[in-house]
């Protein structure tokens, strides 16, 4: 199967101007491809740059240089160059991201946070909250929490409903951000074959888990982000 | 992807004497849309909101507007009925102080009939069914439709501000720092309520706030400006989270963190 | 003892040919408020110097003038203005609607059908229809330029939420050859279809803001409404107690302290015209007579009133005899205003409008004054 994602001499350099405009190299010359029905883990210790790869492919990050050339919509589009609202129709139709924590918007109760995603997508509101709710109920959240906004949950809870909310769509890109840090065993087996599920879906996932377990569980392929660490001197 | 901007705006510049106003601003937005544009006050934003508004006639550049027949017209080309039809229709221009946006001596049911009356609407009840639907669309309680503004709190007024605009379906809606006034719970609800319209309807807005909090929440997109020009544009998340313009990282670092 | 030293009709002759400019104007863009340099008359503003002035300004040596004041001949108002141009100008004076070329009326429309060649000139406090939600000139200038009407709308809007149905009596917006929207002056909404196709030349002078409007002969002239909510005429429920009209506008007459009233005609040449053809309403001297009056088919029972009305007081006696007479004390401006107000009633008072017919303390004209 051909790669839907390639990353090809990417960089990325932090330029702090409010400490004098110095410059810090975070990755160098990264490359690697995802492919559809794998999961993909990033590896290495931390603060080597895993979730600025992650962020840079979600369009969250601006690159420096190189290149992430992207399946979508039956083209290709480098998100690096590409103008904002291509990186927003990538969002919505092709990249899918559960980031580590839950940007809470304020009065939205969590079955609507869940179901949103797929209401921007066209579905039927109905259909959308029915499908957050089994995701939810699979994920063990009491139904009780399902219509209060996350904003006073605990981590696991606030977790588990940016877990459902990233999976809830069908994107054929998945990036996960350590979706399991603040979740119990029972829940992290869940996530595990929901992942598994996503893969058989013919997904491409790109993850971080510092969790072993899990990473041992769902991990296809190990990138080594260390290998990508830019020569300090050089820069 | 809808394939053509539903505004575009080319080297607009404003200048008063020597002072710069805004200069040489570019820009395009699509329909369905958000566009922030933050800085702080005197940064020139609200000139280039009146700018591109037709409110304020810049100095050079052109504003460029789809009309609904597809076509793209000059703004400032446009005849004065032109124009002002299109203020009132497809359009519609939230203020910072509602009372700016709203007749105050007036009930709020006849407020928000307003523009249904301007374009033609000649049947009361059907008037006022509409005014009634859109004051429960904004949360605004049936049994206060006949209630001038004046006997309405800060939140309420811009609710109903808000729902005055919206009525006749406008594709662009401009808005000069909507929360402004309000009190922080206030301008969550407030905040929740645009975010569901703007969705449900697919309007095209333009915001300008001094709030990034209020950019990341409504906005996909964010211009930065200073001393009246852009310096930073791209998308919200990408430039609060990664800001590259020296000005940016600086207004980013401020936020206060709860 | 001198002869009077004013021009003929008062005005300078300079002044008056810039106000049949105005006038000429006006009649070209019928309902267009045509903007003029009001002069200072001998009459504070409010007491209709808009309309004297226009009237000045088209009076010739042949016309024959009659003033009416809610409808009435004998007035103050009335009587001072037709005194005045009796003085300046020489010119003949009548109180029948027919034989007049000329009328100058403040709030009402004379009954009697005007006929080709006749004038009516409107006394006019607040001409701008729009004012009252719209404050800044400019604005509403453009708004009439660019047809801009909505705002009308939401006053009538208004008026139904807060009343359930348009509670505006008099003033009633109306438009004009489906162009300008007008305001009729304070005129009851009665008068409005009046306005329509007339055979006459209406004139609008508003003196204190310097406007004059016009309705050429057989205009187009619609009131304002929302399908749901018809424009719809005042109904009274019985005709002239003087006279036995019907589908005319009557004034309520308070009788005595103890709640009698009666309801006559506000159109008082109207009224004296029907009796004197032999038409009496059930309160009349000689009431009686009505029993054989051909349209009233001796229709003499009714609420409160006839034969079996015990209670009520004398009938009013003297029929009206002309100027200067006021013997007939009045309430309000006519019945619907005591029952119903809107907003328009409350602006049109702050305004500073002379009352009703019963005013005392009408300023002498200056003019009488001098002499």
């Amino acid at each position: 199967m051909p790669p839907v994602l390639v990353v090809s001499r990417l960089a990325k350099t932090f330029t702090m101007h409010l400490r004098g405009g110095i410059e810090l190299p975070v990755i160098a010359n990264a490359a690697f491809a995802l492919h559809p029905g794998t999961c993909a883990v990033l590896g290495g210790p931390s603060g080597v740059g895993k979730s600025s790869i992650l962020k840079m492919l979600y369009g969250n990050y601006a690159a420096s240089s190189g290149r992430i050339l992207v399946r979508h919509r039956g083209g290709e589009v480098d998100l690096v160059t590409a103008e904002p609202r291509t990186i927003l129709d990538l969002r919505r139709e092709t990249i899918g991201y559960v980031s580590q924590f839950l940007r809470v918007v304020p009065r939205v109760g969590a079955l609507d946070i869940v179901a949103e995603p797929l209401v921007e997508r066209g579905t039927d509101r109905r259909d959308a909250a029915r499908r957050a709710g089994d995701l939810l109920a699979r994920l063990n959240l009491p139904e009780r929490l399902w219509s209060l906004p996350p904003a006073t949950f605990s981590g696991g809870e606030q977790q588990r409903v940016n877990i459902a909310r990233g999976f809830i769509t069908d994107h054929p890109i998945l990036l996960l951000d350590e979706p399991t840090a603040s979740l119990d065993a029972a829940n992290r087996a869940v996530v595990v074959e929901m992942i598994a599920e996503k893969k058989r879906a013919g997904v491409a996932l790109l993850g971080i888990f510092h969790d072993v377990e899990v990473r041992n569980a769902v991990a296809d392929v190990v990138i080594d982000v260390a290998g990508f660490a830019p020569d300090r001197k050089a820069a | 992807m809808n394939e053509f901007p539903l505004l575009s705006v080319r080297s607009v510049t404003k200048t008063y004497g020597a002072r710069i106003g805004c200069a040489d601003v570019n820009f395009d937005v699509w329909p369905g849309e958000v566009l922030a544009v933050v800085g702080e006050s005197g940064s020139g934003k609200t000139t280039l909101l009146n700018c591109i508004s037709t409110r304020l006639e810049p100095t050079a550049g052109t504003v460029s507007y789809r009309m609904r027949d597809g076509e793209m017209r000059d703004l400032y080309r446009l005849g004065e009925a032109e124009r002002r039809f299109l203020l009132r229709t497809d359009w519609g221009f939230v203020h910072q102080n509602p009372a700016d946006g709203l007749r105050m001596t007036v009930s709020a049911g006849a407020n928000v009939g307003e523009r249904l009356m301007a374009i033609g609407d000649r049947h009361y009840g059907r008037i006022r069914d509409t005014a009634t639907d859109w004051l429960g669309r904004v949360e605004i309680g049936a049994d206060r439709i006949d209630d001038q503004p004046r006997a309405f709190s800060g939140g309420m007024r811009q609710r109903l501000q808000i729902a005055r605009n919206l009525v006749t379906a406008p594709r662009l809606v401009f808005m000069d720092e909507p929360t402004g006034g309000l009190d922080v719970s206030v301008q969550a609800r407030l905040l929740d309520l645009l975010r569901g319209l703007v969705h449900d309807l697919g309007l095209a807005v333009i915001i300008v706030t001094h709030d990034l909090a209020v950019a990341r929440l409504l906005s996909h997109r964010m211009m930065v400006m200073k001393d009246g020009r852009v310096v930073e544009h791209g998308l919200t998340d990408r430039l609060l989270d990664d800001p590259r313009a020296p000005y940016t990282q600086l207004l980013v670092s401020s936020i206060l963190q709860v | 003892m001198n002869a009077p030293t004013y021009n003929f009709a008062y005005l300078d002759e300079q002044t008056k040919r810039m106000i049949r400019r105005a006038i000429l104007k006006a009649i070209a863009i019928p309902g267009y408020q045509v903007p003029f340099a009001s002069r200072e008359m001998p009459m504070p503003y409010g007491w209709g110097t808009g309309g004297v002035q226009v009237t000045a300004a088209i009076l010739g040596p042949d016309d024959v003038l009659k003033v009416i004041d809610q409808g009435a001949d004998d007035t103050t108002n009335a009587v001072s203005i037709r005194k005045f141009f009796q003085r300046v100008a020489g010119i003949g004076t009548t109180t029948s609607t027919g034989d007049a070329t000329i009328i100058q009326t403040r709030h009402r429309i004379p009954e009697q059908p005007l006929h080709e060649g006749q004038v009516l000139v409107y006394q006019v406090p607040i001409p701008e229809p729009l004012r009252f939600l719209e404050p800044r000139e400019t604005e509403t200038r453009k708004m009439h330029a660019l047809e801009e009407y909505g705002l009308m709308h939401v006053k009538l809007y208004e008026d139904i939420a807060r009343n359930g149905h348009i509670a505006t009596t008099y003033a009633y917006p109306v438009k004009v050859e489906g162009r300008y929207v007008m305001d009729p002056s304070p005129t009851p909404k009665f008068d409005n279809p009046k306005m329509h196709m007339s055979a006459a030349l209406q004139l609008f002078g508003a003196g204190r803001e310097k406007r004059i409007y016009a309705l050429p002969p057989h205009t187009e002239v619609v009131s304002l409404d929302f399908e749901d909510h018809p424009f719809e005429v005042q109904r009274f429920d019985k005709p002239c107690a003087l006279c036995g009209a019907e589908q005319v506008y009557l004034d309520e007459v308070v009788l005595d302290d103890r709640g009698g009233r009666m309801f006559v005609c506000s159109d008082t040449d109207h009224c004296e015209t029907r009796r004197a053809n032999g038409f009496f309403g059930e309160m009349a001297e000689g009431g009686h007579d009505a029993q054989t009056s051909p349209l009233r088919g001796g229709r003499t029972e009714g609420p409160g009133g006839g034969e079996d009305g015990t209670n009520i007081p004398p009938p009013l006696t003297p029929p009206l005899k002309g100027e200067g007479n006021l013997s007939r004390p009045v309430a309000g401006v006519g019945s619907c205003k005591t029952s119903e107000t809107s907003s328009f009633d409350c602006v049109a008072q702050a305004e500073g409008t002379p009352p009703g017919r019963t005013s005392s303390g009408h300023p002498p004209l200056k003019g009488e004054g001098s002499r």
